[in-house]
């Protein structure tokens, strides 16, 4: 009962719903860069929402598995081939052991959820499966997959169905990424706070788990300050504070940087405020180079923003019968 | 004639430095396995080898220019 990894892809972990808890020790929260992709994925084979999944980012893994079993690749839109034949995404299929999973190559969105029915069953670190590479923590051995790796699966149960198209979700052109302002917007003028939201930015190559980087709109204009003791001189710096998910730092005033699931928990660059959770899953399916703006919201959108994912999240239950 | 993907979305680089001469140069003879160029993506670069051998190589991806996963980087003959 178990995953053979073939090929690794390009940086493919174990993740699950994530490790809350342990952020004010400097321990991320990690988990699916896109959570929803994540729990439909375990509905589709018949586990638990936060089950263990592989994570694939742009490039898919090739796998062979031991055993029957139910898989379904869900998020981003890297096209599953059975033994070569192609097989549907946000869809239940069964394999037989010795059946290999190959992708193609990516059409859309960023990550892809691999799910089998039972799991994939790797040590519980601090109440988590999920990988943090860059702290060598949970998943298999603290590290992206290698070639050669053997993945233990859970029991399972027989699974079926699909997620109907307009419960899938993916970013816009550009997408639209909605922004509570606050903590330290305080510290840039009125007009560059109107050009933060006016401009399109573009996702820098280098963006990652740690944070989404975007680039191509214009530099922050900052409130003149005499600096706080421990702040240092730059005007985007502060006296070290705590760094929430989804804040928005921009480093020199110049590259907005949205911290993500394997993010630091502190450090000394102002923030301008927080993406809302119902979109960091969006962020999760932006390939490098895509366009995206920061739509300003209030806490009562956000809320209802939230409140509209977990109906979106209800309906793909009741469509499944979970 | 055949066509040489990118694998992944990112950045697309002819050489392996700007002060190195590209890795094939429009016109060059290719064999399976070979280097063509650099992704840039998630803080790395990877390479792109050719899956298939070919003679004069044409780049349809320039130094430096963004590219899609299955982006057509060149053809051979």
């Amino acid at each position: 009962m178990a995953v053979n990894v073939i090929s690794p892809g390009l940086s493919t972990t174990v993740q699950d719903l994530g490790r809350p808890g342990y952020y004010h020790l400097g321990i991320p929260i990690s988990g699916g860069m896109d959570r929803y992709a994540l729990r439909a994925a375990n509905m589709l084979v018949g586990n638990d929402e936060g089950a263990a999944v592989l994570e694939a980012v742009f490039l898919g893994p090739e796998l062979e598995f031991t055993a029957a079993t139910t898989v379904a690749v869900t998020g981003g839109d890297l096209p599953p081939r059975l033994n070569g034949t192609e097989m549907p995404g946000w869809e239940a299929f069964p394999v037989k052991a010795g059946d290999r999973l190959t992708f193609g190559y990516l059409k859309g969105g960023a990550r892809t959820c691999i799910a089998v029915s039972g799991g994939i069953d790797v040590p519980v670190t601090l109440g988590s499966r999920s990988t943090y590479t860059l702290g060598a923590l949970g998943g298999h051995e603290g590290r992206a997959l290698k070639a050669g790796d053997w993945l233990p699966m859970g029991v399972g149960k027989p699974a079926k169905g699909m997620v109907p198209h307009n419960l899938r979700r993916g970013p816009g052109n550009p997408a639209e990424l909605r922004m509570l302002p606050g903590l330290y917007w305080h510290r840039i003028t009125a007009e560059a706070g109107k050009r933060f939201f006016a401009d399109t930015w573009k996702v820098a190559p280098e963006a990652d788990r740690i944070g989404y980087r975007f680039r191509g709109g214009t530099a922050l204009d900052f409130v003149p300050r005499e600096p706080p003791f421990g702040a240092g001189s730059n005007p985007s710096n502060i006296v070290d504070a705590c760094y929430p998910y989804g804040s928005v730092q921009v480093p020199g005033g110049t590259e907005p940087i949205v911290l993500h699931r394997d993010a630091v928990s502190g450090g000394g660059y102002m923030m301008l405020g927080c993406v809302i959770s119902a979109d960091m899953d969006l962020i999760g399916q932006l390939q490098p180079h895509a366009p995206a703006r920061f739509v300003e919201v209030t806490m009562d959108q956000a809320l209802a923003a939230r409140a509209d994912r977990q109906a979106a999240l209800a309906r793909v239950r009741a469509h499944l019968g979970r | 004639m055949a066509q040489l993907h990118s694998p992944l979305p990112g950045t697309f680089y002819r050489s392996s430095s700007p002060d190195k001469p590209p890795f094939k140069a429009d016109g060059d003879a290719v064999a399976v396995g070979e280097v063509i160029g650099l992704i840039e993506v998630m803080k790395s670069f990877h390479e792109v080898k050719a899956e298939v051998a070919g003679a004069n190589i044409r780049f349809a991806a320039d130094n430096e220019e963004p590219v899609m996963a299955g982006a057509v980087l060149a053809e051979v003959d």
